[in-house]
């Protein structure tokens, strides 16, 4: 117990813990609207024509919601722990850190309150109005200041591989949001974006693209670089293996862009080079895996046993089958087929569910018990979460991948007479059963996460002293 | 330089990891604002008129990005299914761009006079009892909801100072010309010579007593894709 109290002296646990409560809170929501919006496309009557919880206004609150709400206050939570850990230093000023929490939580606060209004930028997982983009910009500046101010405090010699993924995604994202939300204000909650058509394409997917490769991956594989080794008890594989993929990954990841706008407007060189580097991509990508999951050698035994470090092999094993997939989607000839239809969404959600969603989940049953001295309430459920959780996404990708494949082909089908076989009517009603199904998977993958939410709950009201040791 | 060297400094971290990050975009993004093959000229495009403007800031409201591309590739069954495929001059004025990432629905880049307007009226109402496949959610506020449209001068304004060449003719007559097109039969003859001969003129909502946000949507969408006139497909080089 008296080794405990200097812990929490000695680091901010407060703000990690407000963090991980909100990640559960947040994920739950995302997942829930998720859930609601396929049902929609399913059930179109569903909204019962009220404005506010219509398609094209709730997906861009679900897409929010599930990559800043839950992602990101899941990268605050373990950020600010692993930093503290790896420094072995508070967190620089316990006031940032509480502005960083309540800042974040205005921001999502915000797109909650502006979406089901229809107040909207028309930017693609940049919607959020000019107010609330500036709002952005200060949180994310004092967490810079925080994260790099406790880097400098840091009593470890060598700043550790997980913070230098963290630092990337700090550093970058705060120039993709910057550049790509500039906009001339009309009012207090309109604007219009400073870029024309074809390089606000470009703009638009340079940040898009890189949402996901810097706040999706770069910083998940910081969480992985500390969560993976400490759960399987093992060393980092290689250390070789992080510096040159840490460093492939950062320079390539940022060109990928344009394969979005394949045979668009934009043009071929552009989208060339973002399929060419696309494809170069897969190196580092698989650099990242191989060393995540090779971390196990000597410990795959634990896999038996830890429901945990299975959360987290599979998170990446879901992260190389989507790393796979991304490059192979952005040649041209396969993306003919691929863009604008489901494919699309099915590969996000393999990344998104089975790599970001997993990762974390694995990354909270491992916080939970730490931060607030307690044992897990019960390691079985944990285990009934990683099966449904993973059910739940594979019934999603497949009815996506079907949906998808057979939504381009059917497109691009001639008959013998030279006409087009399908008329885009057609097209839609054969994707049908296609999307109940993957509602269903979705609530799977739902009902998994409340699962999470009362077993972290029981966990952190477990009255049982924690026997593991909290260092 | 040994890498022990790096990540024992912040400094060098942070400001490495901004070259490395920063090279990509700088490479394909600055090229596009001075490289004039980027948007090649084309006879035809004008700026928005009032009321098409504030039917596109509806289609951005309503989110209709998230189901409907506009931006039609060079393939043959695109060409077949939706016309030309697309240039890039066609969005030159679009801030922001609308081309979208999703086909739920069909691609609206030439979707103007495709439809009649009282096809849209019913489509928007419910769209099951135009397309009984379709998936898409009814908008019945759309022709309830008066049209707000007194603040369209201060849009245009907006627009012209990140480069929509709106006169200031054009921006000072903005509530004028809105009306000239929204109110069916209306004399419009300043209004066409405004903005040209290449637009829509009909009862768009179903409502000739009333302008509501149905106009301002139809008018927008039957304007999408007919401005370039493409029997006469000669690029201007400059």
């Amino acid at each position: 117990m008296i080794t405990q109290r200097v812990e929490t002296e000695k680091y901010d646990y407060d703000v990690v813990k407000l963090f991980t409560i909100m990640s559960v809170v947040y994920g739950i929501v995302g997942f829930l609207i998720g859930v609601i919006i396929a049902l929609e496309l399913a059930f179109p009557e569903l909204n019962g024509g009220i404005p506010y919880i219509s398609f094209g206004r709730l997906r861009p609150l679900h897409t929010s919601a599930v990559i800043f709400a839950f992602g990101g206050s899941v990268l605050f939570a373990t950020s600010y722990y692993v930093v503290q850990r790896t420094c072995k230093a508070r967190l620089f000023s316990d006031f940032l850190s509480r502005l960083t929490f309540w800042g974040w939580n205005l921001v999502i606060v915000g797109a909650v309150v502006t979406y089901p209004l229809g107040l909207t930028q028309g930017k693609e997982y940049a919607e959020t109005i000019w107010p609330i983009d500036i709002l952005i910009t200060v949180v994310w500046v004092a967490y810079f200041i925080n994260f790099v101010g406790t880097l400098a405090k840091r009593k470890e010699r060598h700043i550790y591989v997980a913070n230098w993924f963290y630092l990337a995604f700090i550093i970058t994202v705060a120039m993709l949001h910057i550049v790509n939300s500039l906009a001339i204000p009309v009012n207090l909650t309109d604007s219009y974006s400073i870029y024309p058509g074809v390089q606000d394409a470009m703009i638009q997917w340079w940040y898009g693209h890189n949402a996901v490769g810097f706040f999706l991956t770069a910083a998940f594989l910081g969480l992985m670089y500390y969560f993976v080794p400490k759960q399987a008890e093992r060393p980092v594989y290689s250390y070789r293996l992080s510096i040159v993929h840490f460093w492939a990954l950062a320079f390539l990841y940022i060109w990928a862009g344009p394969h979005h706008l394949h045979y668009t407007a934009l043009p071929d060189w552009a989208s060339t080079l973002g399929a060419t580097f696309s494809i170069m991509l897969l190196l580092p990508s698989w650099g990242g895996m191989i060393n995540g999951i090779m971390t196990l050698s000597g410990a795959w035994d634990k896999l038996r046993t830890d429901p945990i470090l299975r959360f987290f092999i599979i998170s990446l094993s879901f992260y190389g089958m989507s790393t796979f997939e991304g490059p192979m989607m952005s040649i041209k000839s396969v993306n003919a087929l691929s863009h604008y239809t489901d494919w699309t969404v099915g590969h996000v959600h393999s990344g998104a569910l089975g790599w970001v969603a997993m990762v974390s989940f694995g990354a909270i049953y491992h916080l939970v018990p730490k931060l607030w001295g307690t044992t897990t309430w019960s390691v079985r459920l944990i285990n009934v979460h990683f099966w449904m959780a993973t059910i739940g996404i594979v019934i999603y990708i497949v009815s996506m991948w079907i949906s998808g494949v057979m939504q381009g082909l059917m497109w691009r089908a001639y008959d013998h007479y030279g006409n087009l076989t399908y008329s885009f009517a057609e097209t839609v009603g054969a994707m049908h059963p296609y999307y109940a199904f993957r509602a269903v998977g979705g609530i799977i993958f739902l009902l998994g996460a409340l699962l999470m939410a009362f077993n972290v709950i029981k966990t952190i009201g477990n009255k049982t002293v924690s026997t593991a040791r909290v260092g | 330089m040994n890498h022990a060297t790096i990540e024992k400094s912040i400094p060098l971290m942070a400001i490495l990891t901004l070259i490395v990050v920063a090279i990509g975009g700088l490479v394909e993004i600055v090229p596009l604002f001075y490289l004039k093959s980027t948007v090649v000229k084309v006879d035809g495009m004008r700026p928005y008129t009032p009321l098409e403007l504030k039917g596109r800031d509806i289609y951005l409201r309503e989110g209709c990005y998230n189901c409907h591309s506009q931006m039609i590739r060079p393939f043959r069954d695109e060409a077949q299914r939706y016309g030309h495929y697309s240039l890039a001059a066609e969005s030159m004025y679009d801030h922001p761009f609308q081309w979208g990432s999703k086909r739920t629905g069909p691609d609206l880049a030439r979707v103007g006079g495709k439809y009649s307007s009282l096809w849209h009226q019913a489509h928007m109402r419910r769209p099951q009892d135009v397309a009984p496949e379709s998936v898409m959610p009814r908008y019945p506020w759309l022709e309830e909801n008066e049209l707000d449209f007194a603040d369209v001068g201060k849009r245009m304004e907006a627009l012209s100072k990140v480069g929509v060449p709106y006169t200031s003719d054009q921006i000072a007559h903005a509530v004028d010309d809105l009306k000239a097109q929204a109110v069916f039969q209306s004399d419009n003859a300043t209004l066409r010579q405004r903005y040209g001969e290449r637009m829509a003129f009909d009862d768009f909502d179903g409502h000739p007593e009333k302008i509501t946000e149905l106009d301002a949507l139809v008018a927008y969408l039957q304007m999408l894709g007919t401005l370039v006139d493409f029997s006469t497909p000669q690029p201007k080089t400059h």
